[in-house]
């Protein structure tokens, strides 16, 4: 599904945090959103959530504006998303719940995400019993199992050691070939963001649009293009 | 509550100290206790009067005879459970009233305005001064004392409970909606489990008050149970009877707070500190 950012204005309290922001998401794209701390790149993922009202402009997700949250829209959080009194079962069979997806087979269903993400056998565990980077992984399956048609991450991998972090970044490709979603995602991490997106979206610190860069081969292993890691860089300075 | 903590010195006094070690510590403490009855048997049995007046109180020995001749009589446990029905009605009302109530001011602003006034004004009240009204009030001496046992447990719940919902991590609540999960769902999937913790806080708080004013009000109002049989003793100068009476109350306190206690491991056994104790 696309994703329409139009004169986006959002206001947090008294503080301007996205001041006319306009942004077009593909459906099937990745678009990575990465800025200066403080730049209002959580707010831009609230706000596509529709978890934080638009003060004007708006947002337009698959034809229609977004008015509130809903299942379409699944957010994913950077760490501690999950119930931690929740066994990491109940956790993905949570959004299945939602959807009405009969008692009998919310079970399997929950079970053949957590296989995808290879967390098979770890069904009965508490999240606090799993390290950082199955918690995340539990989080991806959650959010797989309601079948969202946006995936809006913030820093899903942040707290995740470089190793990790990769390997979750692979994980996140294999899932998206199998079934491509429009995601956005936010991110510190420049290589991160060329890698898995097609294009890299720039904000500044008062939250404008400073720049969009084109990934020229996103999702392919290697060391990013320098030129566009530069730009990137580029971007984030002068921002 | 303190007594429950204090049966499970393993957990807290890593690391287990040698069996032989053990031993003596655990005599020291039987000693002690026991210390502590010969040197009342000592000032009860010779009459001492050093300015507090021990000549008046019963013996150890005359106590425990009271107590075996009472747990032989039927009167002790209906007074028994007289009390403990009151303390569990009152109380499960309270519960259950002063969770919902404490949510709803928690999570919105209009049932705040209407309420939070009302309640800041009632609440410096303690629940044994409402006796007189509770009388005037209902139609039975044993609904006031019951609705007694209600106040005081009602408002550390409410209070409790309220502190807990704001302090909820909204990012739970923003992954169920962005589940597309309703507010009914948000209610029941993540502010009253995830609330749990600070509200088994305040039914502690509340049992413990709640015993306070259970037996104050039967003190008071003469309708049979602990308190009332308590009370008598002292007014027909059985004081054997009184303190049997007390202990009674204690260990009846002890049961209740452990029970409280020990369901709120139970539903709280996902925090971090859970795994050990």
């Amino acid at each position: 599904m696309s994703l329409r950012i139009e004169n986006l204005v959002v206001h947090y309290g008294q503080r301007t945090v996205l001041s006319g922001l306009d942004l077009a998401v593909a459906d099937a794209e990745i678009l990575a959103v990465t800025g200066p701390s403080g730049c209002g790149k959580s707010t831009l993922l609230r706000a596509l959530a529709g978890l934080l009202p638009a003060s004007s402009g708006r947002v337009v997700s698959g034809g229609t504006p977004v008015t509130g949250t809903s299942a379409e829209r699944a957010l994913v959080f950077q760490d501690d998303g999950l119930l931690p009194w929740r066994s990491v079962r109940r956790n993905v069979e949570l959004p299945l719940a939602i959807r009405r997806v009969p008692r009998a087979r919310r079970r399997a269903e929950a079970e053949s995400w957590l296989t995808q993400v290879g967390l098979s056998g770890y069904e009965d565990h508490l999240p606090r019993e799993l390290s950082g980077g199955m918690r995340q992984r539990v989080q991806l399956a959650r959010t797989l199992a309601g079948s969202p048609r946006v995936i809006l991450a913030d820093e899903p991998f942040g707290a995740l050691d470089a190793q990790t972090r990769t390997a979750m970044q692979r994980l996140l490709v294999e899932v998206w070939r199998k079934r491509p979603t429009t995601v956005v995602f936010v991110t510190h991490d420049v290589d991160e963001a060329l890698f898995l997106a097609d294009r890299v979206a720039v904000l500044t610190r008062d939250g404008r649009l400073a720049k969009v860069v084109e990934s020229s081969r996103p999702r392919t292993a290697g060391p990013a293009v320098a030129a566009e890691r530069a730009e990137v860089l580029d971007g984030l300075v002068a921002a | 509550m303190t007594q429950t903590l204090e049966h499970e010195p393993t957990a807290v006094e890593a690391p287990p100290a040698p069996p032989r070690r053990r031993f003596g510590r655990l005599a020291v403490r039987a000693g002690s206790i026991l210390a502590a009855l010969v040197v009342w048997e000592l000032l009860t049995a010779f009459d001492v009067d050093l300015w507090l007046h021990f000549d008046r109180l019963p013996t150890p020995v005359e106590v425990a005879r009271d107590l075996g001749y009472q747990l032989g009589t039927a009167v002790y446990y209906q007074d028994l459970l007289d009390s403990l029905r009151r303390i569990v009605t009152g109380f499960a009302l309270a519960a259950v009233l002063g969770i919902a109530l404490g949510t709803a001011i928690a999570r919105s602003r209009g049932t705040s305005d209407v309420v939070q006034p009302l309640l800041e004004v009632v609440r410096p009240i303690p629940a044994i001064a409402v006796v007189p009204i509770a009388i005037l009030l209902f139609p039975t001496n044993e609904q006031g004392i019951v609705f007694i046992t209600f106040l005081a447990a009602f408002f550390p719940v409410v209070v409790s409970t309220r502190h807990a919902v704001r302090a909820l991590p909204v990012v739970w609540e923003d992954a169920i909606r962005t589940m597309g999960g309703s507010r009914r769902r948000v209610l029941w999937n993540v502010v009253l489990p995830g609330a749990l913790p600070g509200v088994f806080g305040g039914l502690s708080v509340g049992m413990g008050v709640s015993w306070i004013c259970v037996i104050s009000a039967e003190m008071i109002s003469g309708e049979f149970g602990v308190g009332y049989r308590t009370w008598q003793a002292y007014t027909v100068v059985d004081y054997p009877g009184v303190i049997v009476g007390m202990l009674t109350i204690g260990l009846l306190g002890w049961v209740t707070s452990a029970a409280v206690e020990l369901l709120g491991r139970r539903a709280t056994r996902w925090l971090p500190r859970g795994e050990n104790s």
